[in-house]
This record gives structure tokens, C-alpha cells and sequence, in this order.
């Protein structure tokens, strides 16, 4: 999946010139609010992402069954079409696959799944960087130029090799004792292993600027520790690229998951996210047994679709140039 | 073959006034799944190499439409004695490059296939003596009687001395090969097909042999073999009808291939049993959460798993109806008494009863092995499997994983590290003694090659002592009843689970006609296809 | 200028030596090769010597330092399923997936710079927004459902176009091409669009948004001023503005472009180097995989060097800086 090189080099020029300014302040001013309620394409989008975390939350009350239960799971009600279709079965609103699994609750469960690792990976990735990234701009010199090296080291590869790497040297490390809750923690470590360097970027972009302005040399004066200022007075100042990269990330660890999934490194059949469920249901295409990828499908589109379109929708707002 | 290669060859035929075929010969475009590695035909030993390389090479017998040993490369064979096995070679046999077919081929060729890396050394043993009698007469000399003797030669493929001795491939491509070798890369038969060109992982070439000793009943002048390993993409190019047939079909498209007017499935039970085993060795399972004991050394305990299994359900649902369930761990086709066997009834409420008696009123857990890219849908049965035994109380954890993986962790040189797995066999010789010995005789002793394929670990004395009178009983009925009452110890045991043998499933073009044999081998030499 | 290329050069270095050790390491323990080698009734002893023949018993120091070495002189050994060596098997894949990965990014090119500047120039019209749209659906949904979308619907369906595979190839010198038949250029349409589609996104957004960015300049307005026709301003100005990132973002995207032609090459039975990456995770074949590993690093370190050198010398204001915006 070509995507999850996206952030590393998408706009070479934009990042550097948008670093440094007082992005958190502006953010939170009404332009922001504004520039939201004239879009209606983005309130659309917020709405559905809201959903989908909503959905994902109350799978459990939602649906009908537990699909990660085996023993929930009958054989005898596999492979039925939709509820609206002649063969339709109550409560199997979206159908269900070759083993009696209720695609809606697939989907909610896998909605869960792939949104846990999302929002980890990219949580893991952006407390890595940011770290990083303060700690290579503010203490700077040899340190910053490892820190630096290493992110280029690990910028020359797309994020799918890297977490491919990672998920095979787990595997190596475990042996073949991986179950499905350590398969996703492996996938969250290597999302957030191969998108952390753009965080790192960033941040030291403004923490370089920033350390030099007089609010940080007052604070050093009245002898604050160096954590403090960085995460109390210089962090803030970061926040608006880092919300932009992390939405955007989101979408793609999402995707990520998915291609590893393809690729057979992903959540296992018993305990599927969306990526995994549409990889099965793949199989059952040309079968006419559409329904099976077709809705995961729609979902996961749908829900990368929204958070690409708050995602850029941020990027602008957030942009004083596009304004 | 490139188009300016193809004008360039056409130029040259034209040139030396050559007709190459008919002017009806056709192409026959082929996809399999999996891909041709090596074209030395003892560097591997599996059924897609041995039907692909079955269109160069051929042995001493060959098996018809139905299986049944015919004649090949020798016309006729006689045991004068039980211990010596006479082969009569056919007259005026060519190899494709011109050499004459003679006795020192058969000699040269079993010592090759004996020799270190080959992959088919069981086809001739080390202690049988091959002598030349004259050119067109071998004797086999045994140490012992072994009327299954010839079983698996219409794949000990006999290859030309001369040309190995010229071309320094006199020593087999081991799989493992640290260097290149002339004989996987290059092909020298007797058979129906040369190969016209080899890229191994992408397309080979074959082309109809001229002079070949049989009368065709092909009407091909070129195979074009195409591996392609996605499910979906195979599907696609054989409905889009860029490749005439191609295997397996992956049954949930079965429909699908069926219902296009220009494609159909053939269909037919395989010879492979796909089981579930239980560690039965050690005193307490790897993967479980009951420790001091082992809960799948009760005997009640096995009897559960059997029962709570409903194999129907899975023939309708996971499998679209094409698998056969199996009361044996062997084929009907290759036991004729299976017929007295039948499966224990599926019986849920006396699973839990037994689990109980057993002392596991509330059941346990344990972890389940299978693979998921090496039988027709394997993680899917796997997972089928999990969920009838949730329904009995027992908590299955799966590992389903790809056969790589797997085959290294539950296989010997991996420890036989599994609780509780899902494995396939087809026994190499087409007989009973192979599942005795392999799969069910006892690993103790750690010299023996007894029960090496035995990762469950069952064991029965008895079973052993029988299994070593079938290998040496030469009466036919004698020998059935033996293997018949071997197997009533294991099914009195519960010793495996035996599920069922999957369907063989090949989409083939509406134009092609074709002969399948339940060895799953796709024999181009005997596809007729309509322009 | 010299101690910056010597700085670039000696860190590319690191970088190949870091991968092989996480290729390395990685491989040797993912799988048994042995098991894939040998067939399921061989013995014990057997699969012992198939280890040894195969080095798999020495310490791991020494597999390293012996893979390593031979690496830097481009010997990985000889494959474990194909029993060629896998610099052969390497160079007869590469043309393949070298011209599926060019022809990708020409489309990508191509239709992301017209689309990008349709959608810059007219930026409320219904097929800038449809535009939009379509790149969004494009980086949405993932590359293997594209493609299997695309077969379903071209070749299964319509039956215009081939499925898999490269049609019929030509042979020149050692390179293999598709691009002289028409079987072969017809086969080649399908993965391009599938592998180019996420570029095409790319460049098209960023056409657009420095299109935009540009038109804004005061020297496009001074030249409005000027009196110049406005397709002189867009085409002769604004877009040759934009191009220089656009290229530059191509360019280094085309590793990436070689790396995710993975899932292409999977999904249409493309016999380039991807598909033979794949076959050889899947079957354990540890030289194989190694060397795609390093192979593709080193395209990676490659272009990315190149970059930075053409960079310094494009534009001087950097060769102080040395780094290149992220």
C-alpha cells in the first residue's frame, strides 16, 4: 500500500515554513470554528468519524453476537445474503460469512480492532517523535545529530517494509506463541515504529525555533527544569502540525493494518479487523458472496475517507497562507 | 517465448521445411497454484512436480486413466522369486536428444535416486540390488519380500546416463542445493512433452515430442504453464479465458466457474485425509491450562473431540459439499475394506457427558494448530472446529499459521510442538502400511523411522507388531485383513480424528477435454482441446 | 561539496549495513528453511545434513559475517526453491518490475500534473471536485482491493484486458521488455493503474496546492500586471514552478513505488521482483528474501543520495544547510 509513505514527503516544501508559529493559540481562536461550519463536506466528515469511534465503542450493545466467541458462531448460519435480499435472515442485517459470523458485528468488533491500533499506533508513534524530536532540538549538538541520522535512516523506507521488518523479527523473538492480543500490540509497535519520524521533524523544528525566543530564556532563568519547559511552554507550541500529522497518520496506520493483513501479517481470522475481514471476504468476490467484503470494505473507506477529509480540512484551517 | 522469437523459430521450421504438428495442434495454457521448482525429478518429492515433470520423464510402469499400474518404459515385469523382480525395457525407446533407452539408464537411475539429496530415495531401497541383465533386461534383488515393490515408479522417472555424464549431472539436485545444476534447469525424457524453455516462479514451456514412443492421444504442440498463487487472480484468468485450465479451483468459486458459459469444475475425491491429532505423549500439554496431567491421555477425552465434531456441517458449509467425511485415515480408494468402517455419530450432548466422566465437567483449554495456505481451507475448518468444541466446554485458542510456519513447529525438527492440530496425508506408496507406520506407529524409538509424521504421539504396541506383517504379507486378502484390523485398534482408541479427503476441483475450459485421476496429477498428455 | 557527498556516501553505507543485519537476523529465525526443503517422511538424520550443507548450524556470528561478505560482491547464495543463484533470479526479475514501476509513475505523472492543474485552475468546478473526490477514494481503499476491483471488472467482466502475468516479452540484451508487443503493453495497464493510483493522488494534491500557493506570489501578480495571457502565466510560470517539487517527490517516491509493487505484483501475478519476494516469505527462502531486502535498500539509498547531491547543486542556498526540507 503505497499510502503509508504519504506524510514523510508529501509536501517537502510546506512543513518547514509552517513550523514555529504560534499554531496552538490560532487554533483554538474562532477562525478555526469558522472555517469548520462553512464546510459542510467537513462536518459531514466529523460526523461520520464521530460515529464509527461511537460505533466502535458500543460494538459490544450493538451487535448481535460476539464474533471473536467461537462458541456464538453457527456453522448452520453461514453464508447467508443480506436482510434486504431474498435470502435474507433476521438479525443478520448485513449477512454473514463462511462461518456463521454476523458481518455487522464483524464489523463493529473489527471497527474496535483496527481503530485500537490506529489510534495506539499512532499514539505510540507521536509520544516517540515528540519525545525525540524535543529532545534532539532543545539539548541539540551530537545528540540531535543521532537522533537525526537514525530518522533518516529511517525515512529511506516506506512505513509497510518497516512494519513488515518489525512483525517478522516479533516473530522471530515470540516464536510462533503469537496470539491475537500480542499480534496487536506487534502491529501497534510497528505502526508506530515506522510513522514516528515526521513527529520527530517537526517538533525539533519548532523546538529550535522557540528555544531561542525570550519566554524560554525567562524560564530557564528562573530555573525551571529543561522537561518542564519543553513539555509545559515549548510542546504547546507545536501542537497544531502534530494534531494535522497525527489525523492524517491515523488514517493511514489504518490502511497499514489492512495491507499487513493482506500480506499475512495482520489480526488473525478468529479475532479480525476490517483489513483481515476484507482479505476473507476478498476470496468470496467472485463467488457472488459480495456482501462479505463489500460492507467491511464501504466501512473502512468510509472511515479513512473522513478522517483524510478532517485532515486536510485541519491542514488548511491551520494553514494562514491557504486562508 | 517472445513474439520475435516465436517469427524467428516460425522462420526457421519454414525455412527447413519442417511441420513441426498438425496443422490442429493447440496451445494448452495452464495455471497451477503452485509453482515448478526444479526440473530434476528427484529433487522433489510432491505430486504437482511429478505430474509436470510426468510430461518429460517417465518410469518402469506408468498408472492409466484409473490409477491402475500399465505397463511404461518396461513392457512387462515377472517375480521369479519373491526376493527378485525381473523388468523386460521396451525396445526402441529414444531419449529426446537421440540416445537410445537401455539398461544401463535403469541402473544409472536408481542408483541416482538413491544417492544423497535425492528426494525420492524411498522409491528404490538402499539394500536392493539393481543388475543389468542384458540391455533391455533388469533384475531387482531384494532382501526381502516387498510385493509393493513398484507402487510409486510411475514417478521414479528414468533419466539418459549418457546425458547426465555429459552435462556433470550424474549426482541429484539435492532440494537444499548451495549451487546451480544442469538438471534442474534442464530436461531429457522419454515422455510425451520436451521443455522448451524453464523460469522457474514464471512460466514454463513444453513442446509436443515428435518421436515420442506412445501414440498421442494429445492433439497439443505446446503446454504453457503459468504458476499463480492468488486464489483470485487464477480465477479470474481462467473465467477471462487466458488459461484453459487450471487447479484447484478455491471451492466457494466453484459456482461461479461453473455457471460461465465457457468454464466448468471438474470434480473428484482426492486421495489426501485431512484429521486433527492430539497429543497423546507427553504428561502434561504445552499449550493448556490443565497442568499435571494430560487430559487427551484419557481415552473419554478423545472420544469427545470425536464426537462433538459435526463433520456434515462442515461438508455443507465450509466445504460446498465437495469432501468426502472418512471414518479412516486412509482413502476408500486405496482400502477396499473401508466400507466396514463408520464414523462414530455426531453426538454433542454425549461429548459433555463423556468430558465429564472424564473429570472435565466445565471442559478446558487448549490451543489448536493449523495451517492456513496448505489444504482447501484449512484455517476455516480450523476455525469450524473451535467453535463445536466451545459448544462442549472446551476453550480452543488458534494458531492458524502459514504451512511454513507451521510445518516447523509441529514436525519433528521442530519438537512436535502441538497440543492439538490439523494435518493432511496422502500416503506416498498408495497403501495402508504407509499411514500404520508413519502416522500412527510409536516414536520411542528414537533410531527407527517409525512414526516420524506421528506428532500426536499415540502409540500402541500391538498396532506396531501388526503393521511389520503387512509390510511382509504377500496375499493380497491376508494383507487387507491385517490392515483392517489395525485400524479397528486406532478407531477403538480414538487415536486421531479422521475428518474427511477434499475434492479435487479443476476449472478447465468448456474446449478442453480432460482425464482426471484422483492423484490431483494434471496430465497434459491426455487433453484434447478444440480450436 | 565533497565532504557533504563523502558525509551522504559514508551514511548510505550505514544504512546498508544496518539493513543487512535486521535482514539477516530477521530471516534466520523466520521459519525452518530445512522444512521447506525436505518433504514431510524424511528422516532425522537427513534434515540434520541439510542443515549443516546449508551452514544453518554454525554460530550466528559467523552466518552473518560469511552472508555479508558475500553480499558486498553481490553473491546471496543460491535460492532455496529455485536452485539458481538468486543474483540471476534478482536480474531477470528487476526488468519487469522496473518497467511496471516507471510506467506507474509516468501515469502518475502524467494525469496527476493535468489533474492537479485543472483542479488548481478551476477550483470550483464539478470535475475539480469530482477529481477530488476520486483521490481521495484513491488513497481510501487499499491497493490489493484496486486491483482485484480492476480484474473483476476489465478482464472478468468486460474481458478487455489481461489479468496477469506480462503478456509476451522481447528480449534485448538481458532486459526483458513488454513495452514491444501489444500483449505485453496491454498486460501492463491494469498493475500500472493499480500501483501508480496512490502517486497520481499525491502529485495531484501537490500540483494543486503549489499551483495555488504560486498563483498567489506577487510575481504572478506582477505579471498579470504585465498584461500577460493568463495561459502564459499558468503554464509558462505557475506550473514550471511547480513541477521542480513534483519531480523531486516522483523521484523519490519511485523506491517506494518498487517497494509496494509487493501487493501489485501479488495481486496480478506480475513476475517481477515482488511477486518473488512474496513466493520466497512464503516459502522460507531465505536468500531471496535477504537479497530483495538489500536490493531494495539500496534503490532507496540510491535515489535518496542522488537527491541530495542533485539538490545541492540545483540550488546553492542548501549546500550550507546541507539538509533538504522533510
Amino acid at each position: 500500500m503505497s499510502d503509508a509513505v504519504v506524510p514523510h514527503r508529501a509536501e517537502p516544501s510546506a512543513a518547514p515554513a509552517r513550523a514555529g508559529t504560534g499554531w496552538f493559540r490560532r487554533a483554538l481562536d474562532s477562525d478555526i470554528f469558522y472555517s469548520f461550519r462553512r464546510s459542510k463536506l467537513t462536518m459531514v466528515a466529523a460526523t461520520v468519524t464521530l460515529l464509527f469511534f461511537l460505533l466502535a465503542i458500543f460494538a459490544s450493545v450493538l451487535s448481535v453476537q460476539n464474533p471473536f466467541d467461537p462458541a456464538q458462531l453457527q456453522l448452520m448460519n453461514s453464508r447467508i445474503s443480506p436482510l434486504w435480499t431474498a435470502d435474507g435472515q433476521s438479525p443478520f442485517l448485513l449477512g454473514t460469512d463462511e462461518q456463521g459470523r454476523d458481518v455487522f458485528s464483524a464489523i463493529l468488533y473489527g471497527l474496535r480492532i483496527s481503530l485500537v491500533v490506529g489510534v495506539l499506533g499512532v499514539v505510540f508513534a507521536g509520544t516517540l517523535g515528540i519525545t525525540l524530536g524535543l529532545i534532539a532540538g532543545y539539548v541539540g549538538g551530537a545528540v540531535d545529530g543521532l537522533i537525526m541520522r537514525i530518522a533518516d535512516v529511517q525515512l529511506t523506507f516506506p512505513a509497510i517494509l518497516i512494519a513488515l521488518l518489525v512483525n517478522g523479527v516479533a516473530k522471530s523473538v515470540f516464536g510462533n506463541r503469537l496470539d491475537a492480543m500480542s499480534t496487536l500490540v506487534v502491529l501497534v509497535i510497528a505502526i508506530g515504529l515506522s510513522f514516528w519520524v515526521q513527529y520527530a521533524r517537526t517538533v525539533r523544528g519548532s523546538v529550535m525555533v522557540e528555544k531561542n525566543k525570550d519566554y524560554v530564556a525567562a524560564a530557564q532563568l528562573i530555573g525551571l527544569p529543561a522537561p518542564i519547559i519543553m513539555l509545559r511552554h515549548v510542546l504547546p507550541n507545536t501542537m497544531g502540525p502534530i494534531l494535522v500529522i497525527a489525523t492524517i497518520n491515523l488514517a493511514l496506520a489504518v490502511i497499514t493494518e489492512a495491507t499487513l493483513s493482506f500480506l499475512g501479517a495482520g489480526m488473525p481470522d478468529t479475532m479480525p479487523s476490517l483489513g483481515t475481514l476484507i482479505r476473507i471476504g476478498n476470496n468470496y468476490l467472485f463467488a457472488g458472496e459480495w456482501w462479505i467484503v463489500a460492507f467491511p470494505g464501504f466501512a473502512l473507506a468510509g472511515l479513512i475517507l473522513s478522517i483524510n477529509l478532517l485532515g486536510d480540512w485541519l491542514r488548511d484551517a491551520l494553514n494562514p497562507k491557504l486562508r | 517465448m517472445s513474439l520475435r522469437q516465436s517469427l524467428l523459430a516460425a522462420a526457421t521450421v519454414t525455412m527447413l521445411g519442417f511441420t513441426v504438428a498438425p496443422a490442429s495442434a493447440q496451445t494448452l495454457r495452464y495455471a497451477n497454484q503452485g509453482d515448478l521448482k526444479s526440473l530434476d525429478p528427484y529433487t522433489l518429492n510432491e505430486s504437482t512436480t511429478h505430474a509436470h515433470l510426468g510430461q518429460v520423464y517417465e518410469g518402469l510402469i506408468a498408472r492409466d486413466k484409473d490409477l491402475k499400474i500399465i505397463p511404461g518404459l518396461a513392457e512387462r515385469w515377472e517375480t521369479p522369486e519373491p526376493t527378485r523382480w525381473r523388468f523386460h525395457l521396451r525396445k526402441g525407446v529414444k531419449f529426446q536428444n537421440g540416445d537410445p533407452f537401455t539398461a544401463d539408464d535403469v541402473v544409472f537411475s536408481a542408483d541416482r535416486a538413491r544417492a544423497k539429496g535425492s528426494n525420492v530415495q524411498a522409491r528404490v531401497a538402499a539394500d536392493v540390488k539393481v543388475v543389468k541383465v542384458d540391455d533391455n533386461t533388469v533384475d531387482f534383488i531384494l532382501t526381502s519380500p516387498n510385493p509393493i515393490l513398484h507402487y510409486q515408479w510411475d514417478t521414479w522417472y528414468i533419466m539418459d546416463k549418457k546425458w547426465a555424464e555429459a552435462n556433470n549431472a550424474t549426482a541429484p539436485t539435492p532440494a537444499a542445493a548451495t549451487t546451480p545444476s544442469f538438471a534442474s534447469l534442464n530436461a531429457n525424457g522419454t515422455g510425451a512433452f520436451t521443455v522448451e524453455s524453464h523460469q522457474p516462479g514464471v512460466k514454463t514451456v513444453f513442446k509436443a515430442n515428435p518421436n515420442w514412443w506412445r501414440k498421442p492421444e494429445h492433439n497439443l504442440k505446446e503446454i504453457v504453464f503459468t504458476p499463480i498463487g492468488s486464489d483470485a487472480t487464477r480465477v479470474a484468468a481462467l473465467l477471462s479465458g487466458e488459461v484453459d485450465i487450471m487447479e484447484p479451483v478455491p471451492t466457494q468459486d466453484i459456482g461461479r466457474v461453473d455457471s460461465t458459459p465457457t468454464t466448468q469444475v471438474m470434480k473428484g475425491p482426492e486421495l489426501r485425509t485431512i484429521f486433527l491429532g492430539m497429543d497423546q505423549a507427553r504428561d502434561e500439554l504445552l499449550y493448556s491450562n490443565i497442568k499435571g496431567k494430560n487430559p487427551f491421555k484419557d481415552i473419554k477425552v478423545r472420544e469427545a473431540f470425536f464426537k462433538a465434531i459435526d463433520i456434515e456441517l462442515i461438508k455443507t458449509r465450509v466445504m460446498r459439499g465437495l469432501s468426502t467425511p472418512s471414518a479412516l485415515m486412509i482413502a476408500p480408494q486405496l482400502f477396499p475394506l473401508s466400507k466396514d468402517f463408520t464414523r462414530p455419530k455426531f453426538d454433542p450432548d454425549g461429548a459433555k457427558k463423556l468430558l465429564t466422566e472424564a473429570g472435565y465437567p466445565d471442559g478446558f483449554q487448549v490451543t489448536m494448530d493449523c495451517p492456513n495456505d496448505r489444504y482447501v481451507n484449512d484455517a476455516a475448518i480450523c476455525q469450524a472446529v473451535v467453535g463445536m468444541l466451545a459448544r462442549i466446554g472446551v476453550k480452543v485458542d488458534l494458531l492458524a499459521q502459514p504451512k511454513a510456519q507451521y510445518f516447523a513447529k509441529i514436525l519433528k525438527p521442530g519438537g512436535y510442538q502441538s497440543s492439538f492440530y490439523l494435518l493432511g496425508w496422502t500416503p506416498g506408496t498408495s497403501d495402508s502400511h504407509n499411514v500404520l507406520y508413519d502416522i500412527m506407529g510409536c516414536r520411542d524409538d528414537p533410531k527407527s523411522s517409525r512414526g516420524e509424521a506421528n506428532v500426536s504421539g499415540y502409540c500402541n504396541k500391538k498396532m506396531d507388531e501388526i503393521t511389520d506383517k503387512v509390510l511382509v504379507e504377500p496375499d493380497p486378502a491376508k494383507r487387507d485383513q491385517l490392515i483392517k484390523e489395525a485400524f479397528e485398534i486406532a478407531a477403538k482408541d480414538y487415536a486421531y480424528i479422521p475428518l474427511h479427503q477434499q475434492a479435487l476441483a479443476w476449472g478447465v475450459s468448456k474446449k478442453l477435454k480432460v482425464v482426471q485421476r484422483a492423484d490431483n496429477q494434471v496430465l497434459p498428455y491426455w487433453m484434447v482441446k478444440e480450436p | 561539496m565533497l565532504a557533504f557527498t563523502l558525509r551522504r556516501a559514508i551514511q548510505a553505507i550505514g544504512v546498508m549495513l544496518a539493513v543487512g543485519i535486521i535482514s539477516f537476523s530477521m530471516f534466520r529465525f523466520a521459519g525452518d528453511p530445512v522444512n521447506q526443503i525436505v518433504s514431510l517422511d524424511t528422516s532425522a538424520a537427513e534434515r540434520e545434513a541439510v542443515r549443516k550443507s546449508l551452514g544453518l548450524d554454525d554460530p550466528v556470528v559467523m552466518q552473518f559475517a560469511r552472508y555479508f561478505g558475500n553480499a558486498a560482491q553481490f553473491k546471496f547464495g543460491v535460492s532455496y526453491q529455485f536452485r539458481q543463484p538468486v543474483s540471476s533470479l534478482l536480474a531477470e526479475r528487476m526488468p519487469a518490475t522496473l518497467e511496471l514501476a516507471i510506467c506507474a509513475t509516468i501515469f502518475a505523472m502524467v494525469f496527476g500534473i493535468l489533474m492537479g492543474v485543472y483542479s488548481a485552475l478551476k477550483r470550483d468546478s464539478a470535475l475539480a471536485k469530482i477529481f477530488q473526490a476520486v483521490s481521495l477514494i484513491g488513497i481510501s481503499l487499499p491497493t490489493f482491493l484496486i486491483g482485484i476491483l480492476l480484474i473483476y471488472l476489465f478482464s472478468v467482466t468486460l474481458g478487455w484486458l489481461p489479468s496477469f502475468g506480462r503478456g509476451d516479452v522481447v528480449r534485448v540484451g538481458w532486459w526483458t521488455t513488454g513495452l514491444l508487443t501489444l500483449s505485453g503493453l496491454k498486460a501492463l495497464i491494469l498493475p500500472s493503474i493499480t500501483l501508480g493510483l496512490f502517486q497520481l493522488t499525491l502529485i495531484m494534491r501537490l500540483v494543486r496546492a503549489e499551483m495555488l500557493e504560486v498563483l498567489r506570489t506577487d510575481y504572478i501578480r506582477f505579471a498579470r500586471a504585465r498584461g500577460l495571457t493568463t495561459r502564459a502565466i499558468h503554464f509558462g510560470h505557475a506550473l514550471k514552478n511547480t513541477l521542480v517539487p513534483v519531480i523531486t517527490v516522483a523521484g523519490l517516491q519511485f523506491g517506494s513505488v518498487i517497494a509496494f509493487a509487493i501487493i501489485t505484483e501479488t495481486v496480478f501475478q506480475w513476475p517481477g521482483m515482488g511477486l518473488l519476494f512474496v513466493q520466497a516469505v512464503q516459502n522460507v527462502d531465505i536468500p531471496i528474501m535477504a537479497a530483495y531486502l538489500l536490493m531494495v535498500s539500496l534503490i532507496f539509498v540510491t535515489i535518496n543520495l542522488v537527491v541530495d547531491i542533485l539538490y545541492t547543486v540545483v540550488d546553492p542556498r542548501l549546500r550550507s544547510t546541507i539538509r533538504r526540507p522533510a
